[in-house]
């Protein structure tokens, strides 16, 4: 018999906080209204906020990658003054509240904001309440997940494959596509589906920053949350997707994730 | 046409002062215990490191000289290094890292695969295009770090430890090789070495660190 690792007393504390996590999601699979899941998934507003989430939450994670990459690349490599105070502010909407920064969006890009004000009086673009405030909350939002994943993953890779490519004649912009680009190729996939789960599952700052009407912004999140008093039955379908999105997105990400099982 | 170094190199600590000049044809073997400074030299010729103070001068184009803030990045120095740990850029094939240099000096494809191709024979390693470094064994791997910094035609070919990572079978071969390839080299090279044998079969003359 092999020895004990774990005692009674901690599986049975571990038991209640996986039950506690599970049992919420096992309680939509149980209440969904199986029967009518086809006639509910293909109604016409659900099927506009699964394309609209669908649409902005992959824009959302391609901006983020090629925006997040090179500023994970200055985070990690560059050796100027000020760089924590950068991280920190770019990683600061990890912890902020949603809500906050669809708030802080607003003040900028509103029609009143400080750069919004300029947009919009020279150039009529007014951006709150568009599909691209959607985008442009997901990015707030979702980036700084793969600008950290991929932060560390360039402090990790062997710099003296860098400086050898130096000593070849490459520059430092190809030193970047050639040879840490694809070094930290697996940490820039997960940051990408991390972002993008991210963004699917946004709400707070979108919901502020670009309300939620259907058809033009209403992603699922904000479907859902707009569903709950009017039509619950719908809105465990719609949450029923969102669990599956996310499921999905683990399943795939699992060999890093999970690494070690 | 020379490469010559007058000044003090090191890291944190560490500080030594070098006066050396080498002329093409010339292989300087620098030889001492580890912890001598030898590989910071090689690291401090090809830019990796900044010169503590003096200069670092090849063919009378000033490449570090700290006093008159003149600095040439290591990608515009016309130096070739074989590292200690070698280097090879494990995602890409051999052709890829041998070929790697000419295409980042703005070789064409066509040219930069035919002139590696040259080079692979050279060293020994006809048919090995397509394997990654990790298919490779620890000579075969050496000959491809030899070829990728010789392809590149340097003035300056600077050599840290290049027999110190292979087992004794692919050492005598590639001391065999190394004479032979270095005898035909135009340019001036540096053998930063802690085996007096390697010095005897490559070096016409000798820094040492002791």
């Amino acid at each position: 018999m092999t020895p004990q690792r774990v005692s009674p007393s901690l599986k049975v504390i571990a038991f209640v906080a996986a039950i506690f996590v599970a049992l919420p999601l096992l309680s939509i699979f149980v209440r969904v209204p199986w029967s009518d899941l086809g006639d509910m998934l293909s109604q016409a507003s659900t099927r506009d906020a699964l394309l609209i989430s669908l649409q902005t939450s992959i824009i959302a994670a391609v901006i983020s990658c090629f925006f997040g990459v090179p500023l994970a690349w200055l985070l990690a490599r560059s050796e100027s003054r000020g760089l924590s105070a950068l991280r920190v502010v770019c990683i600061t909407p990890m912890v902020l509240p949603p809500v906050v920064g669809g708030i802080a969006l607003l003040t900028a890009f509103g029609r009143q904001g400080i750069v919004g004000q300029y947009l919009y009086n020279w150039f009529n673009i007014s951006l709150p309440f568009t599909r691209t405030a959607v985008v442009m909350a997901q990015v707030f939002v979702a980036m700084p997940f793969l600008v950290l994943a991929v932060e560390a993953a360039f402090r990790q890779s062997d710099r003296g494959l860098e400086d050898a490519a130096r000593t070849m004649g490459a520059s430092p912009s190809r030193v970047f596509f050639t040879i840490a680009i694809p070094a930290a190729r697996p940490a820039i996939i997960a940051g990408l589906a991390l972002a993008w789960a991210r963004s699917l599952g946004e709400f707070g700052a979108s919901i502020t920053f670009a309300g939620s009407f259907p058809g033009r912004t209403q992603t699922l999140p904000m479907a859902v949350y707009e569903l709950v008093s009017v039509d619950y039955r719908l809105s465990l379908v719609l949450s029923l997707v969102l669990i599956f999105i996310s499921v999905a997105v683990l399943a795939a990400m699992r060999d890093r994730w999970m690494a070690g099982r | 046409m020379s490469i010559s170094l007058n000044g003090s190199v090191g890291r944190g600590d560490f500080e030594r002062s070098f006066n050396f000049t080498i002329a093409d044809g010339e292989v300087l073997a620098i030889t001492g215990p580890n912890g001598s400074g030898k590989s910071t030299v090689i690291h401090t010729i090809a830019g990796l490191v900044p010169l503590r103070s003096g200069h670092v001068e090849s063919d009378g184009a000033m490449w570090d000289a700290p006093d008159s803030k003149q600095w040439v990045a290591p990608e515009n120095r016309t130096c070739a290094v074989v590292f200690q740990d070698l280097r090879l850029f494990p995602h890409m094939n051999v052709m890829s890292n041998v070929a790697y240099g000419l295409r980042a000096r703005g070789v064409n494809k066509d040219e930069a695969i035919e002139r590696s191709q040259k080079m692979l024979t050279r060293v020994g390693l006809t048919s090995f295009d397509k394997r990654l470094p990790s298919d490779l064994s620890g000579g075969e791997r050496q000959r491809v770090a030899l070829a990728r910094a010789l392809v590149l035609e340097p003035r300056v070919l600077l050599l840290d430890e290049p027999l110190s990572a292979v087992d004794s079978a692919s050492r005598a071969a590639l001391r065999e090789l190394l004479p032979e390839v270095l005898g035909s080299f135009a340019g001036a090279t540096i053998l930063v070495t802690h085996d007096l044998g390697d010095v005897e079969a490559m070096a016409t003359a000798n820094l040492s660190l002791n």
